[in-house]
């Protein structure tokens, strides 16, 4: 498939967006984190930035934009517009939130249980984004038990180590978040991993023969119906991460998880200033290398309409 | 509505003979012709006569090769929008575009709903819906709604551009949900298959499978020539001559 930027920004930026929203909404919520205003800004203003950009980003590749409002619409049969209504819809919790801790000050009370409910609508819309994929039949690899738990995961990781860092940034962390991030991180490389070996060994049950109807033997093509390429190859016919995969599963695995660990396990033994500097290191490194990781979910996930191409 | 309807009144589609499917393209030309004037025009071409040629088709004509322990043969298959019973590219349809006819079982897109978010396309598994990047909204086999009931037509042009062109007769338009019906007749003595059925998309269009080789014919090409003995005299030295 084809890694269009704009969706793969999208996915990584709001699943670490409501990964940090819902780790702030119950941990602020809970008074594990004090009600302080310039934590509240910077930590409900970058969860709900990342968000808001993941979200302008996605109605970036759009034909129409500006029909965007309609797919708010058929929320019975579609994950897309259920994921539509259900990251309009944590924005009225997350806000209350936001305007309780930040122009209030206080995180108790109603600020608390909208903090829960900012939680759970988090989740559930990571949900949705996940459903999305998981939904779709002809993508073998995406229609797959491992996918929707990848994209909670994914979120809580990111999630997790943004939050670290600007604990870190504030002067409050503590030896619990980064031991929350360190095996968060080992769970989201170990699932990846687990995701990487069962697409690896998938025997597909569609070939070019039940594609073509042609019992038996071999099905080879022999002329496509254009001489250029088409929406359907531009589309679906994404090839060049196939080739480097090796080297790119590499680098996503030494960005998103290596890199980090070492810098959180790193940041338990130095002093407030080092560790603040490791923190922010390690949850930029872990963002890039989710864009990586994003990009390789979309470029090795195999349609079947190539196999009409013969590919 | 995405909602699939529970049933359809009738169940439109094609049959397809990859028999007698010559690979001729007629279909095509056919097909874009009408319908980059019809329901969902226009059938966009970018760059028409250029180096880097795209556009929107709703049918395309792939060409295979089929070796089994039979032997091997040719087959020309036409590609286009199948009317799923069970349609994704429906359901994952954010909007409402995309909808299916509870009275004839077509699959449609209203153009004027479509965002362009190409999920439809994706899950569609037999590559039938094309986008249209200069619109921005995605376009597909309209199964010629503006000819099948068309009254200014008459009645034998009453069927889709593509079932019109085909010079033999390998296309065939009718209700597949009628037992009775030529088209589900000639699926049920020629053994109709549904493509790629693993999927549960539970395809309207039938493809016939090319008949079994038969006995009549040469089960062995012709043997390779012979190489020609050297020869002396007048024409080996015309041979030697004619080798240098």
């Amino acid at each position: 498939m084809h890694p269009a930027f704009s969706v793969v920004f999208f996915t990584t930026a709001t699943g670490a967006g409501y990964g940090l929203l819902a780790l702030l909404g119950v941990l602020a919520g809970q008074g594990f984190v004090p009600p302080d205003f310039w934590l509240g800004l910077v930590g409900t203003g970058l969860a709900l930035g990342l968000i808001t950009a993941g979200l302008l980003s996605s109605a970036g590749h759009l034909g129409r934009p500006e029909r965007a409002w309609r797919a708010f619409s058929q929320w019975r049969s579609s994950w897309l517009s259920r994921e539509g209504v259900a990251s309009v819809a944590t924005f009225v919790p997350a806000g209350l939130f936001a305007i309780g801790w930040v122009l209030l000050g206080r995180t108790d009370g109603w600020v608390a249980i909208a903090g829960l409910f900012a939680a759970v609508a988090a989740i559930v819309t990571v949900c949705t984004t996940g459903m999305i994929y998981v939904s779709l039949k002809p993508i073998a690899q995406w229609h797959s038990r491992f996918t929707l738990p990848g994209y909670l995961i994914f979120s809580a990781m990111t999630g997790s180590v943004l939050l670290n860092a600007l604990l870190q940034g504030f002067g409050i962390g503590s030896n619990i978040v980064l031991a929350g991030c360190v095996l968060l991180t080992l769970l989201g490389w170990g699932w990846k991993l687990a995701t990487w070996r069962y697409n690896d060994r998938l025997e597909i049950p569609t070939t070019a023969n039940t594609a073509t109807g042609l019992a038996g033997g071999t099905v080879r093509s022999l002329e496509w119906p254009h001489t250029e390429e088409n929406f359907l190859l531009k589309e679906m016919g994404f090839r060049v991460a196939r080739k480097h995969r090796v080297r790119l599963r590499q680098i996503a695995q030494a960005l998103a998880f290596a890199l980090p660990l070492a810098l959180l396990l790193a940041a338990f033994a130095l002093p407030r200033p080092f560790a603040a500097v490791l923190s922010a290191l390690a949850a930029i490194a872990q963002f890039a290398g989710m864009l990586v990781e994003r990009w390789l979910f979309f470029a090795e996930a195999k349609h079947t309409v190539t196999l009409y191409y013969g590919r | 509505m995405t909602c699939i309807p529970a049933q359809t009144d009738k169940k439109l589609g094609l049959v397809i003979d990859l028999d007698t499917c010559v690979g001729c393209q007629a279909c095509v030309t056919a097909c874009k012709e009408w319908n980059t004037g019809g329901h969902m025009a226009p059938l966009t071409d970018i760059d028409p006569y250029g180096g880097d040629v795209d556009g929107v088709w709703f049918n395309r004509v792939h060409s295979y090769e089929h070796i089994t322990e039979m032997g091997g043969r040719t087959v020309n298959f036409p590609r286009s929008c199948l009317h799923c019973e069970q349609p994704a590219c429906v359901t994952v349809c954010p909007t409402g575009a995309s909808y299916k006819r509870a009275s004839d079982g077509i699959v449609l897109v209203d153009e004027d709903k479509c965002i362009g978010c190409k999920l439809c396309s994706w899950a569609c598994p037999y590559g039938a819906r094309e986008f249209d990047t200069d619109v921005g909204v995605m376009k597909k086999c309209t199964l010629c709604v503006d000819r099948i009931y068309n009254d200014n037509l008459v009645g034998e042009d009453r069927v889709p551009a593509c079932v019109a062109a085909c010079p033999t007769s390998a296309r065939h338009f009718g209700d597949l949900g009628d037992p009775a019906s030529a088209v589900s007749q000639l699926v049920a003595s020629r053994g109709g298959v549904d493509l790629m059925p693993e999927l549960g998309y539970q395809p309207t269009n039938k493809y016939l499978p090319p008949r079994a080789h038969t006995t009549r014919a040469a089960s062995v090409p012709a043997p390779a020539l012979e190489p020609v003995r050297a020869e002396g005299g007048f024409l080996g030295w015309v041979d030697r001559m004619l080798s240098n």
